[in-house]
This record gives structure tokens, C-alpha cells and sequence, in this order.
């Protein structure tokens, strides 16, 4: 029984959550094999050796520094026909959904997606995956063939880095020369030092509210609520999230007001988050957006009206006016956290 | 060239939807709609079938439910809409993709698929890939925006985890569309008349020369989620300093901070 994993990486470094896929891969089995493609591979390898796996399959080709389906599948596929793990994992980021679908397709084997408990039962892998925005459970299994599967963000534990584990990384040849891949990466404009909201231990969201700033906008501001709104995503939540390490979320009616770009959106048509502290700041708590943070570990919820529905979700709640508190808020941390 | 959109219903995201006593999904008498992310990549084919001069078809895959959101393509504009009988269980995605796959040969000198990012139901976001396999088509999911199509190329921007990209890719490609790629337009009244007198044609499998997998994928079993107790506790206190203190005290004794 032997499992495979693949790492996601991105400008050489390993993207940390592949730690939650080699934990979950050892708690199936303890064959587990690395397969690392793009720049530093046979590093990350190493690396990827300290949290649990215990093989490498390495490919270190520029055909594969960036991202690509293709060149990236062709290659997934080639090693499950050689190597035939009876498991194939990664974490259910955009390219692990992808690129494991892809693969599945290419050898007629079965995927589940984005599950958050992983069992085996001999040869029956059974895996339970929220549905319905949460509002359901399912309990799947996939009873032969190769078994693919990648795993919610944060549901597995990464293991302690074990610094004397090593794995001899075994060198294969890409499928696909650049010739024959079909997509061309022109430009790349990278967001950069943000951290993730799929990633996050703590998000700190924005709704509709924030647009009730008592600053005043500037005569030229144009649309004085989105002036406001966005004044009040820079310079209220935004050091809060800073303080706290965290990262920036908001709700669909901020983002459908202008105040703060798609990619922040929480909810059941943005992204599904479970961070350990989730910090919802003048956000009604619409079963919506529920949809996508209700799993979060704890909630808080800053809300001046004390009637919101968010305040049934929310552990602790502050019926305040966000402008207000959550300023006091960040500068008692900072003494706190002695930041 | 043809553009072809696949979409399904999806109950309301407002509705209850729970597992009643016999195991079974139900959301009451709640309407369905067409999946909420769909709406982009209907508008979207509607006008990228005009760039490349062919039809936008929508295709469902799976029973009769399906057919609202058919309609409701029809009604916003599309110029055919089919639906594929297909095995019972949406979560064994390989056996969609081989009948998607096969519906797009049937419709023949297709272009582009265009896919909506995902299902907010059961959410797999498999479809749309392994359909690429099938059709052994070029495949670039998230696009937030459609630079050109036609010349046999595209020339998108996609959203990733680390920012936006620009790529340019060979046709015919599947490709998935975020929210924000477009503003979809409402059905208007005549289109809605139209849709509603509309048959829609059934496939079945061997209509389409498809060779169905056996099932890869197995559901045990549909749960309710457990409960979730949470006791609110209101923050009190004099002063803005007072409740904000009292709050980190929790934070900290929860070891979230
Ligand atoms: C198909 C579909 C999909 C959807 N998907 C999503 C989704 O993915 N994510 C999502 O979030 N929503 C989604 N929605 C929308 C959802 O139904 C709600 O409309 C939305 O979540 C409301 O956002 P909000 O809480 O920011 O705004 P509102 O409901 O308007 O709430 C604003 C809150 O701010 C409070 N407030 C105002 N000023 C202040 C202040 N100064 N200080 C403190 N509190 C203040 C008010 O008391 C109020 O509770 C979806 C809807 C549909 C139909
Ligand atoms: N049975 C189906 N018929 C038509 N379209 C579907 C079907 N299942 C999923 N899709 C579409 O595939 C896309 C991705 O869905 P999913 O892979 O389930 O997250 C969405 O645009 C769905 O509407």
C-alpha cells in the first residue's frame, strides 16, 4: 500500500499547507512518496521527507517552474501508471483540485474532493466532505482502482518536522516539451506578501457596514460610500489583520458594492474558509455567508446592532460600532501581543 | 464555431436543506435555481458564440430537475439547450465527463466550453477538468476576464492563489469563468415566454456513441451535520478599552490569539 503525494510548490518553495497532505498520507500508510516538480524540487524533497514522506519522485524542468495543467498532469498521470499507488493525495487548493481531477480522468480512476476525514478500510478508501455549503454531510468511498483525493485546507494536521528524516530523490524527465504544451504564460502580476484566506489562522471580514465611516470622503473622491468603504478596509480592519497576523475577508454585499475586490469574498459563492479565529466586522451573518466561515474554530462578531443574525454563529460578540471598537481593539492588542 | 455551457440546478441558496429520515437530500418545497455560478458562463457563451459566429448551447447532464435550469438559460438567451440522461449519483464525475465529452462531439465544430467555477451544492470541482481530459482539450480554469477568442486562440486573464496571470492558449479549450467576468443579463419577458414552450431534446448515452465507466466513486451514506452548540456570551463593559480588554482575556484562554 503506498501513497502519493503531490506537493504543490510556487517560485521554488514548498506551499506549507502540502505539510497537511504528506500527515494525512502517513496516516494511511508509511510509504509515502514525494513527487516534486518545478524549481528547488530536489530541495523541497528534502524537505517534504522532514514531514513525513518517505520517497521522492523529482522533476526539476523549466517546463515546469510555473504552474500548468498539462505538462504538470501528463507527468502525474505517467507516474501513477508506472509507480500504481493504491493513493493518490493533495491538498484541494485551485491547482490540486485540478491537476488530480485531470489525472483521475486520464487513468478512469475515481476522485473525491476537498474531504476532510480520510480513512482505509483495506482496499475501501471512505472519506466524509461537506456538501450543500456545509448543510450536509457525505460520507463517499471509492472501493478500487487508484484512489484519488485531495483534502480541505486545514482539516489534517501537518506532523513536527523530523530533522533527521531523508529521502534519496529519484530524477524523471518531464512528458511534455515546451513545444507541446498548449498554454503560454505571457504576463504575471504576483499579489504579494498577502496571506491567503485559504491558508489563514485568522481572518478579520468586512460587510456592507463599512461603508458607515464617520470620515469624511475628500470633495473629489467621487463615489463617497466606496471612498469610505475602502478608507475603512485600509486603515481599520487592515492593521487589525496586521496586528494579528492574519488575513482580510469581506462579504459579497462589499464586494458587490465596489468597496473591496472578489478575491476577498467569504461566503457561499466566494471562498470557503476554517480559520481558528474567523472576526466578522459589520456583517449580518446571511445563511450565505455563513455558508463559507461557519466551521471556522471560533467566531466573534463586531456588530452594532445586537439583533444581527451573526451573533447566533458567534461565540462572543461586541454590540458596537466597528469605527469605533475595533480601533481600541488593535491598539490594545498591539500592547498585548507587545506588538 | 459553436460555444457550449454545461449547468444544472441547485437548490436556493436560502433553502433548507437537510436529510430526511429515509437518508434522502431534500430542501422542502424551496425553488431551485440555476447554479449561482453558472450565470457567468451562460452570459459569457451567449457572447462568445457571437465572436466566433456559431450557436451557445447549453447542456445538462442528469434528470429532469435540470430542465429549470435549461430554461432559464434559454430565457437569458441561448440558442439550444439539450439534456444528457446520465447515472443517478453527480459525485462520480468521471462517467459526467465522458457524456459531456461525447455531447460536445455530437454538437460538433465546438470552440469553447465554458464551464461556471463550480457546483455550490456538492461542489467537486472536477467537472470541468476531466472533461478537458475527455475531449483531450486545452484547459484553463479561473478566468476573471476573455481578452480574445477566434484565430484559433484565446488570450485570457486567470486568477491564482499568487495573483493574475495573463496566458494565451490553442483552441478548442475548456474553460471555467469567475464571478466578475461578466454582468449577466435577466432574462427578459419574451425570452421567458419562449423558454417556457420550449421541449428540450433528451440524450441518452447511446445516442451518444458513449461508452459509460463503470462507477468509480461510491456514496455511503448523506448525515446531518451534528448541531453546533455555540453559546453567545455579549461582551459588556464601561468603556470601548474595557470590552476590548475583556476580549482578548477570551481569545487568549480560547488560544486563538
Ligand atoms: C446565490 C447567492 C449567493 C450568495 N453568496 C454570498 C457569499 O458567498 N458571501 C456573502 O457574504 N454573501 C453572499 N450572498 C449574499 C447574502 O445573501 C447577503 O446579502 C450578504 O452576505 C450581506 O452582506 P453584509 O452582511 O455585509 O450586509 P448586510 O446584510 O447589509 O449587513 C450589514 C451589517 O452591518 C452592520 N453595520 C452597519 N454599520 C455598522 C457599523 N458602523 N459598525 C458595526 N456594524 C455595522 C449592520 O447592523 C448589518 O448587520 C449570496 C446571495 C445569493 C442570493
Ligand atoms: N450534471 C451536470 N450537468 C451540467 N453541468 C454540470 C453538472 N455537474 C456540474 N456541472 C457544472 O460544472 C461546473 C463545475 O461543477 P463542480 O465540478 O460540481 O464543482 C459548474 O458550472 C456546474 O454547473
Amino acid at each position: 500500500m503506498s501513497v502519493l503525494v503531490w506537493i504543490e510548490t510556487f517560485e521554488g518553495s514548498m506551499n506549507p499547507s502540502s505539510r497537511e497532505a504528506l500527515a494525512a498520507a502517513r496516516g494511511l500508510s508509511s510509504t509515502v512518496t514525494a513527487a516534486v516538480f518545478g524549481k528547488n524540487a530536489a530541495a523541497i524533497a528534502a524537505e517534504a521527507a522532514q514531514y513525513g514522506a518517505t520517497a521522492a519522485v523529482v522533476c526539476d524542468d523549466a517546463t515546469l517552474h510555473d504552474y500548468r495543467l498539462e505538462p504538470y498532469a501528463a507527468l502525474l498521470t505517467k507516474l501513477v501508471q508506472e509507480h500504481k499507488p493504491a493513493v493518490v493525495l493533495a491538498v484541494a487548493t485551485a491547482a490540486g483540485r485540478e491537476l488530480l481531477s485531470a489525472s483521475a480522468a486520464d487513468v478512469d480512476a475515481g476522485i473525491l474532493s476537498d474531504v476532510v476525514e480520510l480513512t482505509l478500510n483495506g482496499d475501501e478508501l471512505h472519506a466524509v466532505k461537506p456538501a450543500y455549503a456545509g448543510k450536509i454531510i457525505s460520507k463517499l468511498a471509492i472501493k478500487s482502482g487508484t484512489k484519488f483525493v485531495t483534502l480541505r485546507g486545514r482539516a489534517f494536521k501537518p506532523l513536527d518536522a523530523d530533522p533527521a528524516a531523508s529521502v534519496s530523490p529519484v530524477a524523471v524527465a518531464p512528458v511534455l516539451s515546451e513545444a507541446q504544451i498548449p498554454v503560454k504564460i505571457e504576463a504575471f502580476e504576483k499579489e504579494s506578501g498577502k496571506v491567503s484566506l485559504n491558508d489563514a489562522a485568522i481572518i478579520v471580514s468586512g460587510g456592507r457596514g463599512i461603508a458607515n465611516n464617520p470620515k469624511a470622503a475628500p470633495a473629489d473622491a467621487g463615489d463617497a460610500a466606496i471612498w469610505k468603504a475602502k478608507d475603512g478596509f485600509a486603515s481599520v480592519l487592515q492593521p487589525l489583520v496586521d496586528t494579528l497576523g492574519g488575513a482580510l475577508g469581506a462579504s459579497r454585499a462589499a464586494v458587490d458594492a465596489g468597496f473591496i475586490p472578489y478575491e476577498y469574498q467569504v461566503g457561499q459563492t466566494g471562498k470557503n474558509v476554517n480559520p481558528d479565529l474567523y472576526i466578522a466586522c459589520a456583517i449580518s451573518g446571511a445563511i450565505q455567508h455563513q455558508a463559507g466561515m461557519r466551521n471556522s474554530k471560533l467566531i466573534v462578531a463586531i456588530n452594532k446592532d445586537g439583533e444581527a443574525p451573526i451573533f447566533k454563529l458567534a461565540r462572543y460578540g461586541v454590540v458596537e460600532d466597528m469605527y469605533a471598537f475595533v480601533p481600541v481593539l488593535t491598539a490594545e492588542l498591539k500592547k498585548r501581543l507587545g506588538k | 464555431m459553436h460555444v457550449v455551457t454545461f449547468t444544472r440546478s441547485t437548490p436556493d441558496t436560502a433553502a433548507k436543506v437537510e436529510v430526511n429520515s429515509s437518508g434522502a437530500i431534500t430542501w422542502g418545497d424551496a425553488a431551485t435555481v440555476v447554479n449561482p455560478w453558472d450565470e457567468y458562463s451562460l452570459e459569457e457563451s451567449i457572447v462568445r458564440a457571437k465572436d466566433l459566429g456559431g450557436k451557445a448551447v447549453v447542456v445538462a447532464v442528469g434528470a429532469e430537475m435540470h430542465n429549470e435550469a435549461l430554461k432559464h438559460s434559454l430565457a437569458m438567451g441561448l440558442d439550444e439547450a439539450y439534456r444528457v440522461e446520465a447515472p443517478a449519483d453527480p459525485t462520480d464525475t468521471l462517467a459526467f465527463a465522458v457524456l459531456a465529452a461525447a455531447a460536445v462531439k455530437k454538437i460538433g465544430d465546438v470552440g469553447l466550453v465554458i464551464f461556471g467555477k463550480e457546483s455550490i451544492d456538492i461542489g467537486t470541482d472536477s467537472h470541468a477538468y476531466q472533461t478537458a481530459r475527455k475531449l483531450g482539450w486545452t484547459m484553463v480554469s479561473n478566468v476573471s476576464k476573455i481578452l480574445s477568442a477566434g484565430g484559433g486562440s484565446l488570450k485570457v486573464e486567470r486568477i491564482t492563489e499568487h495573483g493574475k496571470q495573463v496566458v494565451t492558449a490553442s483552441l478548442p479549450a475548456v474553460i471555467t469563468v469567475l464571478k466578475g467576468i461578466n454582468e449577466p443579463r435577466y432574462p427578459s419577458f419574451i425570452g421567458i415566454r419562449k423558454a417556457s414552450k420550449a421541449t428540450i431534446p433528451v440524450w441518452s448515452a447511446g445516442d451518444l456513441g458513449a461508452a459509460l465507466p463503470g462507477k468509480t466513486t461510491e456514496l455511503v451514506a448523506y448525515q446531518n451535520p451534528p448541531a453546533r452548540e455555540v453559546k453567545t456570551e455579549i461582551i459588556e463593559g464601561a468603556s470601548m478599552e474595557e470590552k476590548a480588554a475583556k476580549l482578548i482575556d477570551k481569545l487568549l484562554e480560547e488560544k486563538v490569539l
